[in-house]
């Protein structure tokens, strides 16, 4: 069964060059999803082609069951919030957020009621006659967002709206951006490279490289279980240990000379060389979990609610992050000391 | 030996620059008031002989004659509609062409920006022969009146104008982020005539009269395509008052001057409140 929003077998290429390729995602009513990855991956060009801005070469998108691959932007009822803002520089306030109702030759008093319902949905009811460069950033970027909704669309795409604003105004408008969408139930499919972003805003995300999809989940399956060893560095922070297969039937693999266990799958035969991964919220600097190896503390860095230790360990490198708490000792570099982690918080990619 | 190595007081090394600044603003100013009286030695000249009309005394006889003169409205009023007409033609494939030129083709620039400057190659007079040969008998026949012969001389003028206005637009589109400003018009349902007039129109309007600004200064004085195409406007009325009257052409020379600086003033008073605002 299709989504409301469906993508199928999308593929882009720009003078033989692959942007985008054997793109297939299903979006349901309501939903928010998130496309994940570097600069370059074809995230943008993904959302461009659904906005109908850039035909795709190959492919079909459909929205609520019509075939809109190749109909106009502008005969598409799709909102779109863009980085730059892209306000009209001419027009008040209240002009910017009218101007889709006027295109679409709304009456006037319908038209100005729906304006002043959205000046209040993004809490700016005063700055109705404002012009936008007497705006602040994430004001201006609220009134994009208003006017694009101001249209009743039936789909909203945000193309990392958040990414010229400071990191204060970004926590603030990411909040309400989620609220407005929870509030409206407005289908949104929303571009960023900040995996936090992704993380706390979707219902799913979408990560992408190279123009590919890597991994569709939600958010806690993505930085959870992620299916591929970019997904697992390009999400989070992440150690990755070289070790040699010792048992795969137990879980046994060997670090220098320490012996290391684990509960996840291991598809490689005995003497195979493989990396070994693990999140740096789940090692600790005590003894207590299955796996122990010892090393020397390289750095320490005070990042606030996090202190992340860096270890040389036999074989490589491993980083701790800790918890930070007034008791806290703080190890200081050339300390001897150990490091441990559950063994069902690793996993082998080969 | 002792070498000392005391550094110098901080007064001395600040005290060389001064005679050297103070020297090198001396020539500035000379520089300057040589500029200057390059440029208004003529323009007081010719303004002190428009005012010498009435022997013995000093006055504006001259420009009484002018304003008085039955040819002088007519010429100009004529001028200053070819002038509008000329702007609005000009403004109408220039602006679009620019656009497109932004949005879809920017490889194509270069050449877009060749061909407007060819006006500047292509010498008025050999301009105007080449419209005579192309329109000056069937099937494109244009010159067969004076109002046919007019039209012509508004699209020529357009052409003329090209230099002007397609640097002054396409220096506001530059300034602008187009695509952007297109995409979102078009996400929310407007169609291109649309975003052309209530977008990309308004926030042109400083470079496009600034454009518009210069065609009407170089418009209102051109006399070889006017000429040629035997139209009675400003240009060949000023040459015809040069050869026939002693004090007038002078009147009319400050008359000219003051409207094409009036034309600067404008430019600048309206960019300036655009800033502002």
């Amino acid at each position: 069964m299709s989504g409301f929003l469906s993508l199928q077998g999308v593929r882009k290429e720009f003078n033989g060059v692959v942007a985008v390729e054997s793109f297939n995602l299903e979006v349901e009513p309501g939903e928010f999803v998130s496309f994940l990855g570097p600069s370059g991956c074809g995230k943008t060009t993904t959302l461009r082609m659904v906005a109908g801005f850039e035909p795709p070469t190959s492919g079909t998108i459909r929205l609520a069951g019509e075939d809109v691959t190749y109909t106009k932007p502008n005969e598409r009822n799709i909102g779109m919030v863009f980085q730059s803002y892209a306000l009209f520089p001419n027009m008040t306030v209240a002009e910017n957020i009218a101007f889709g109702l006027r295109v679409r030759k709304e009456e006037g008093a319908a038209r100005s009621e729906r304006v002043a319902e959205l000046l209040d949905l993004i809490h700016l009811p005063d700055k109705a006659k404002a012009y936008p460069n007497e705006l602040s950033g994430g004001q201006q970027q609220r009134v994009a967002l208003a006017r694009a909704l101001a249209i009743r669309p039936q789909l909203l795409l945000l193309d990392e709206p958040l990414s010229a604003l400071d990191a204060k105004i970004r926590d603030d408008l990411r909040a309400e951006i989620r609220r407005i969408q929870r509030q409206l139930n407005i289908t949104t499919i929303y571009v960023t490279h900040d995996q936090e972003e992704a993380l706390a805003l979707s219902d799913r995300v979408v990560v992408m490289s190279k123009g590919r999809m890597e991994q569709v989940g939600e958010p806690f399956e993505i930085y959870n279980n992620p299916a591929t060893g970019f997904v697992a560095s390009f999400v989070g922070q992440l150690n990755r240990l070289p070790v040699t297969v010792v048992d795969p039937a137990l879980g046994r693999l060997r670090a220098g000379r320490s012996e290391i266990r684990t509960t996840s799958l291991i598809e490689s035969p005995e003497g195979a060389e493989v990396s070994l991964m693990m999140r740096p919220e789940e090692v600790t600097l005590d003894a207590e979990e299955d796996n122990v190896l010892e090393g020397t503390v390289e750095s320490v860095t005070f990042l606030g609610s996090i202190v992340r230790v860096q270890v040389a360990v036999d074989g490589g490198r491993l980083t701790a992050d800790l918890f930070n708490e007034r008791l806290l000792e703080l190890p200081v570099a050339g300390d001897a000391t150990q490091v441990s982690f559950p063994s069902h918080a690793c996993w082998v990619l080969a | 030996m002792t070498i000392s190595t005391t550094p110098l007081p901080v007064g001395i090394e600040a005290e060389a620059p001064p005679t050297l600044a103070k020297a090198s603003r001396f020539w500035a100013w000379v520089i300057l008031m040589i500029a200057g009286l390059y440029f208004l030695v003529p323009l007081g000249a010719t303004f002190w002989w428009s005012l010498k009309a009435t022997e013995g005394t000093l006055g504006f006889e001259a420009y009484r004659r002018l304003f008085d003169d039955a040819n002088f409205w007519p010429s100009f009023t004529e001028s200053v509609i070819n002038a509008i007409a000329a702007i609005f033609l000009s403004l109408l494939i220039i602006v679009p062409t620019a656009y497109w030129v932004t949005l879809k083709l920017p490889k194509l620039r270069p050449v877009v920006e060749f061909i407007t400057l060819l006006p500047f190659v292509i010498p008025a007079v050999v301009l105007v022969f080449s419209l005579l040969r192309l329109y000056g008998r069937p099937p494109l026949l244009l010159t067969a009146t004076y109002d046919s012969s007019r039209v012509l001389l508004v699209c020529a003028y357009a052409t003329l104008s090209f230099p002007y206005m397609f640097r002054s637009v396409d220096n506001g589109l530059r300034a602008m982020d187009v695509r952007s400003l297109t995409e979102a018009a078009q996400s929310l349902g407007a169609g291109w005539p649309t975003i052309l007039r209530r977008v990309i129109f308004p926030n042109l309007r400083v470079a496009v009269l600034s454009g518009a600004l210069l065609t009407f200064a170089i418009v209102i004085g051109e006399l070889t395509i006017a000429l040629f195409l035997a139209q009675q406007t400003f240009g060949p009325y000023m040459a015809n008052l040069t050869r026939s009257k002693v004090y007038e052409p002078s009147a009319m020379a400050i008359v000219a001057f003051a409207i094409t600086w009036a034309a600067m003033g404008m430019i600048a008073l309206i960019s300036r409140s655009r800033e502002r605002r």
